[in-house]
């Protein structure tokens, strides 16, 4: 909402010394969103002077047509000379009253005028467009030209009210009075203290029984409808300066004297109002809702297909308006340059409908307008009467009308809306004691009847819809006596358990990450589904099932990741294009796997809680969300550099990573050969976990398949893993055993074993622990060592140390052995492996 | 007494004239000296002080002397044998000395090298922000709780008192989850905002409820440099009995010095939400200038634009529908609730200019923030 502070003070009487930027501080203290003061005609200085075009003329050989004028601008010049000026605009004739910026004027935007030779002539100043003098928009793009009635050499400044201070306000949904001049008025009045001459306060003719007939028949959607008749406007009545400038520093483009009127009333008093041509609205106006598949052509010239629960305005023949939206084309005002129409006579709407109902139907039609932006946010219903008076009084002011004496007002009765609460309420919600007195006063000056003592019974004013509650009205007690006054206190919360073992997890995981040399690129989770053909996935692969959005930002990306790797590949890749190769992610995150049955998400009711039954039922039509983390690699794992040769990030790499989460987890990972669609066939490890006795794939980990890394343009051999952490956490035990610690002295053996080539090392090592007994304190591969001529083909050789403790005496030499042949032996036994010659 | 020792023989006693000691002891003086390396030292020190050198041969003529001689002579050469050994001692330890101060001047190193051999990683600042906010609250007892990042319109709307029809509803810029072939409406969303987690929280734990809500929310919005469709935020609700708008300002003020630095506060200016009565809208003083730019133009301030407040984000009262749409009693219970989007928080706090270095993922723009923040 943009306020002219000229405006304003024409209801409350500010100090003349305040200034926009005060007057935002004070209504932004008592909570208005006061976001800009916009400073109009910034800079502007004279002579800025109306002139009368006496001569023009045309000057040829230019590319475009230039006009050389002479301009009588009274003694403005000093002289009474007419001024010559030079001008390229051509929609003024001889006799038109124009704005003149004489030699040593300054236009805003630190446009200084001085004498100046162009197109052979020399010009003594400009004429002047709405653009030139930061006007805003009028429409025209072209020259002023003023009313024929405006006084050669008058100051221009003054008459188009060029230098002026506007608020421009963030209304809150809550706050429609303050969609009008009045309402912000309203609040600077009672921030400052002041009397408010509340523009609303007309005299206003008693209803009567011969106004222009209304039928009601959907008093639930308009429970006020008043009509007023203006005849005899004069065709060529134009709106005045005063009213344009208002409407063009508001932001609304002046359009036509009956249709800037009900603008201007609309600002004025909060009240939307439509004028309808009268010779061309046919019998009683009727409001209603509409009937399936009734259209209506908008004035925006578009055809609409209307709802049952539109509200609509009716004619004799049927709708003529969509209510509190807007009007129909079909009984639009006739524009002043359209010449063959001419509207003199208007039935004036003034009407009050129901916020809900114009919300709606805005919606569904993408129709925002001034005027159901107001009915939305709540219009005061008793306004109408006046803003119909307003209008009228103006019509006949500005148009030569006449008013009819007919008024018809349809009033749904209804009683005054009244709040009840304890007096103190106010002190309890801000932790002040403001007292009674401070409580009642302060409703007061919002307009509220306030009685009682201890428990107060409040009538709230009719502008005020948004007040219905009893904190509605303690906010306002305390906004007015300042937020800025409230004291700090610290509520004392009772002992917290600190961060569930979940939430200490993904903490860790994150940590163990960015320690192993990982930097974390967390990715939006929009998908294209194509991406799943690039990653490989075969056409049944549960991951395919996605959640999709209906309005995504992006056309092409309507899915939901139900894996992390395409916003983290996408991640290496912009990373990779940007000049860094050697690279290292990870991401954790949720997924969003939709359920195996979908189900639509029931409204529950709000006014109860709900049961734990209707609760899960809510639950269960929600997308099954675990969090994952991922991990990728490309280029090198370890640099190269002055201490030696770097090394590419491979498969391992990957792998380490999911072990590395493991371990996080303080869960046992399970790591196998695997085979899985983004992944090499031969260097895939699959991620088990045991659960409840069963085993689980919980991810995968590896190097990409060589397809994957081509179609998705990702460096050569990059690798990648993505597992399931909350399938990990649930197995996982974050609370670590002590081992014994043995001081008694290590015995070392080392083993080489040779087994066929397929026998996987995590089997040969398992089979080793296993036979090898108690008495082993670790085992380490140290060597894979693969040589056909030595080994036979197809055969490698696993070098294994092992160490041997004992904790309660020194080990001998016999005893470490025995362990080692047991271990080697049931290494032969499980996976054949042989000791090697 | 004892007897006459019959074997004297005065010839070898010559070696243990006094003369002849004092020459055996500076001749093995001299060849200390002249030794200049460890290696010729031992030579040295085999000829001088070894079983077959002049002075342990003295020393076993000492038996041959008369009695009455024996001690003189026995201490002569003892003190000589002493002043030797103590000789290549002395030469001994500065041998040892010049070679490791040579050793130790041949392996210098150049310490300046650069290592980055695995170059380190990093935790992304929204994280470990967010974190860092946790951190500050579940110290003073509140408990982290979380939510599922698509919700229900239930919990994510209509239980925060913005019905179907509220204009707030519509502002909301909402990502809508599809129903499915038949057009219908899945009643999903992607959350707008963390306030479906207050819902969850109080439907599923035991009044009193002190929580914080960190998370990932949603809005139709295009990235740009100021906007990020996916953003993160941190919501606090606490509900308990007499909690006061006070108590709010008291905490707000609380979480800003632990963030910023003492001296800090907080101011609120009305404003209106419809899941809080009252309402109001946040700001922080500016850490950086403290209000010292405010119509200052010789010493402006990027941070907050010399307005001297940084806005933080909206909080108020619980509002009382809420309350009874989770079967809180309005009447007993009151509470208060704020949030902020940590993405502006970490670009006023680290000088980050662009929204979109955030969400890029360019490990250039998050290395430097390391793990925690």
């Amino acid at each position: 909402m943009r306020v002219p502070l000229s405006w304003l003070r024409e209801y409350v009487d500010l100090p003349a010394t305040e200034t926009g930027r005060d007057v935002q501080a004070a209504l932004i203290s008592s909570g208005l969103e006061v976001e800009t003061v916009e400073q109009l005609g910034e800079g502007l200085k004279g002579p800025l002077v109306v002139g009368q075009v006496l001569t023009i003329e045309e000057l040829e050989g230019f590319k475009k047509p230039i006009r050389f004028c002479t301009v009588d601008v009274g003694t403005a010049n000093g002289t009474g000379e007419p001024q010559e000026i030079v001008c390229g605009a051509r929609n003024f004739a001889v006799g038109d009253k124009v704005v003149v910026v004489l030699p040593g004027a300054v236009l805003p935007g630190d446009f200084s005028i001085s004498a100046r030779k162009t197109y052979g002539k020399t010009s003594h100043g400009m004429i002047c467009s709405t653009d030139e003098l930061g006007m805003g928009d009028d429409g025209t793009h072209g020259i002023i030209v003023l009313p024929p009635e405006t006084e050669v050499g008058r100051d221009a400044i003054e008459l188009l009210e060029l230098v002026d201070e506007v608020l421009d306000i963030a209304v809150t949904a809550n706050r429609g009075d303050c969609l009008s001049i009045r309402g912000v008025a309203r609040e600077a009045a009672i921030a400052y203290g002041l009397p408010l001459r509340d523009p609303a306060l007309l005299d206003v003719p008693a209803p009567n029984a011969f106004g222009y007939p209304v039928r009601v028949t959907e008093p639930l959607g308009c429970d006020r409808f008043t009509a007023r008749t203006v005849t005899g406007i004069g065709p060529e009545a134009r709106s005045p300066m005063w009213l344009t400038r208002r409407l063009q520093k508001v932001g609304i483009r002046p359009i036509s004297l009956a249709v800037d009127v009900t603008n201007y009333v609309m600002t004025e008093l909060g009240q939307p109002l439509h004028a309808y041509d009268r010779s061309l609205v046919r019998g009683t106006l009727g409001v209603r809702r509409a009937a399936g598949g009734e259209k209506l052509v908008t004035l925006d010239g578009v055809e609409r297909t209307l709802h049952t629960d539109d509200l609509v305005i009716t004619d004799e023949r049927g709708p003529i308006g969509l209510a509190g939206v807007m009007g129909g084309a079909e009984t639009e005002i006739a524009d002043h340059d359209d010449t063959e129409k001419t509207t003199t006579g208007v039935v004036i709407e003034a009407a009050h409908f129901d916020a809900v109902s114009i919300a709606r139907t805005a919606r569904r039609h993408k129709l925002s307008t001034e005027a159901s932006r107001r009915f939305e946010r709540g219009v005061d219903p008793r306004a109408g009467a006046a803003a119909a008076q307003r209008t009228v009084d103006l019509l006949v002011l500005l148009a030569g009308g006449t008013a009819e004496s007919g008024v018809t007002e349809v009033v749904a009765p209804a009683a005054p809306h009244t709040v009840t609460l304890p007096a103190d309420h106010p002190d309890r919600v801000a932790g002040v004691t403001y007292g009674r007195e401070t409580v009642v006063r302060r409703l007061q000056e919002i307009g509220c009847d306030v009685s009682g003592q201890d428990e107060l019974t409040v009538t709230v004013p009719s502008w005020r819809p948004d007040l219905a509650a009893p904190n509605d009205l303690a906010e306002e007690v305390i906004r007015l006596e300042g937020y800025e006054n409230l004291p700090a206190t610290l509520p004392k919360p009772p002992s917290g358990r600190g961060l569930t073992a979940r939430q200490r997890l993904h903490r860790r995981v994150g940590r163990a990450l960015a320690g192993a040399g990982f930097v974390e690129a967390p990715a939006y989770p929009f998908l294209a589904e194509q991406v799943f053909d690039q990653l490989g996935l075969a056409q049944d692969d549960p991951a395919r099932r996605v959640v999709k959005l209906t309005n995504p930002l992006n056309d092409e990306e309507p899915a939901l990741r139900t894996t992390l790797l395409p916003g983290l590949l996408a991640a290496l890749r912009r990373n990779d294009g940007r000049g860094s190769h050697d690279l290292a992610l990870f991401e954790t995150g949720l997924v969003f796997l939709p359920r195996a049955e979908y189900r639509a998400a029931v409204r529950l009711p709000v006014d109860r809680r709900p049961s734990g039954e209707e609760i899960a039922v809510l639950d269960s039509a929600l997308p099954e969300q675990p969090r994952h983390v991922a991990a990728v690699l490309a280029g090198a794992r370890e640099q190269a550099g002055w201490w030696g040769r770097g090394r590419p990030a491979d498969w391992a790499d990957a792998v380490e990573a999911a072990r590395t989460v493991a371990a996080a987890a303080g869960a046992e990972l399970l790591v196998r050969k695997g085979q899985y669609g983004p992944w090499h066939p031969g260097r895939c490890a699959e991620l088990v976990v045991v659960a409840d006795g069963a085993e689980r794939v919980v991810g995968h980990a590896g190097e990409l398949h060589p397809r994957v890394v081509k179609s998705l343009g990702l460096p050569e051999r990059t690798c990648a893993m993505e597992l399931d952490l909350d399938a990990l956490a649930a197995v996982g035990n974050d609370t670590p055993q002590a081992p014994g610690i043995s001081a008694f002295p290590v015995a070392t053996q080392d083993v080489a074993l040779v087994v066929d080539h397929p026998v996987p090392a995590a089997d040969v090592e398992a089979a080793l622990r296993a036979g090898a007994g108690e008495l082993l304190e670790s085992i380490r591969l140290f060597d894979v060592y693969e040589n056909a001529e030595q080994l036979g083909a197809g055969r490698k050789s696993l070098a294994y140390a092992l160490r041997f403790r004992a904790p309660d005496r020194t080990l001998t030499v016999d005893e470490a052995s025995a362990a080692r042949d047991a271990a080697v032996a049931l290494a032969g036994e499980r996976t054949g492996a042989t000791l090697r010659a | 007494m004892s007897a006459p020792n019959k074997s004297y023989d005065p010839v070898e006693v010559e070696a243990l004239k006094p003369e002849e000691i004092e020459r055996m002891r500076d001749e093995a003086f001299a060849a200390f000296a002249a030794a200049d390396s460890l290696d010729a030292l031992h030579e040295a020190k085999v000829a001088h002080t070894g079983p077959a050198s002049p002075l342990s041969l003295a020393n076993r003529e000492i038996g041959a002397l008369p009695p009455h001689a024996k001690a003189d002579a026995g201490k002569r050469v003892g003190m000589a044998r002493g002043a030797v050994s103590k000789a290549l001692t002395a030469r001994q330890a500065e041998l040892e000395a010049e070679r490791d101060t040579r050793v130790l001047v041949e392996e210098d190193v150049d310490v300046t090298l650069p290592y980055d051999r695995v170059p380190a990683g990093a935790r992304h600042p929204l994280t470990t922000l967010s974190e860092r906010i946790e951190d500050v609250f579940v110290a003073m007892g509140y408990e982290v709780a979380e939510g599922p990042e698509v919700e229900a319109e239930w919990f994510n709307f209509d239980a925060l008192n913005i019905g179907p029809d509220h204009p707030a509803r519509g502002e909301a810029d909402t990502f809508f989850v599809d129903g499915g072939s038949g057009g219908t409406e899945s009643g999903v969303v992607l959350r707008t905002h963390t306030s479906p987690v207050q819902i969850r929280s109080l439907l599923s734990r035991e009044l009193p409820v002190y929580v914080i809500c960190p998370g990932r929310v949603y809005r139709t919005d295009e990235l740009d440099a100021t906007h990020t469709p996916v953003f993160h935020q941190v919501e606090l609700l606490a509900v308990d009995e007499g909690l006061t708008m006070a108590d709010l300002k008291g905490t707000l003020d609380h979480m800003v010095r632990s963030l910023f630095g003492a001296g800090m506060e907080t101011r609120l200016r009305p404003n209106f939400f419809p899941f809080t009565e009252p309402s109001a809208e946040m700001d922080m003083v500016c850490y950086v200038c403290r209000g010292e730019s405010v119509g200052n133009p010789d010493r402006p301030c990027r941070t907050c634009s010399s307005e001297g407040w940084i806005e933080l984000g909206g909080c108020g009262m619980v509002n009382p529908r809420v309350l009874a749409a989770c079967g809180v009693d309005p009447e007993k219970y009151s509470g208060f609730a704020f949030g902020f989007g940590i993405e502006r928080m970490l670009m006023f706090r680290h000088n980050v200019e662009d929204m979109r270095d955030m969400v890029e993922g360019d490990i250039r723009f998050t290395r430097p923030f390391g793990m925690e923040i």
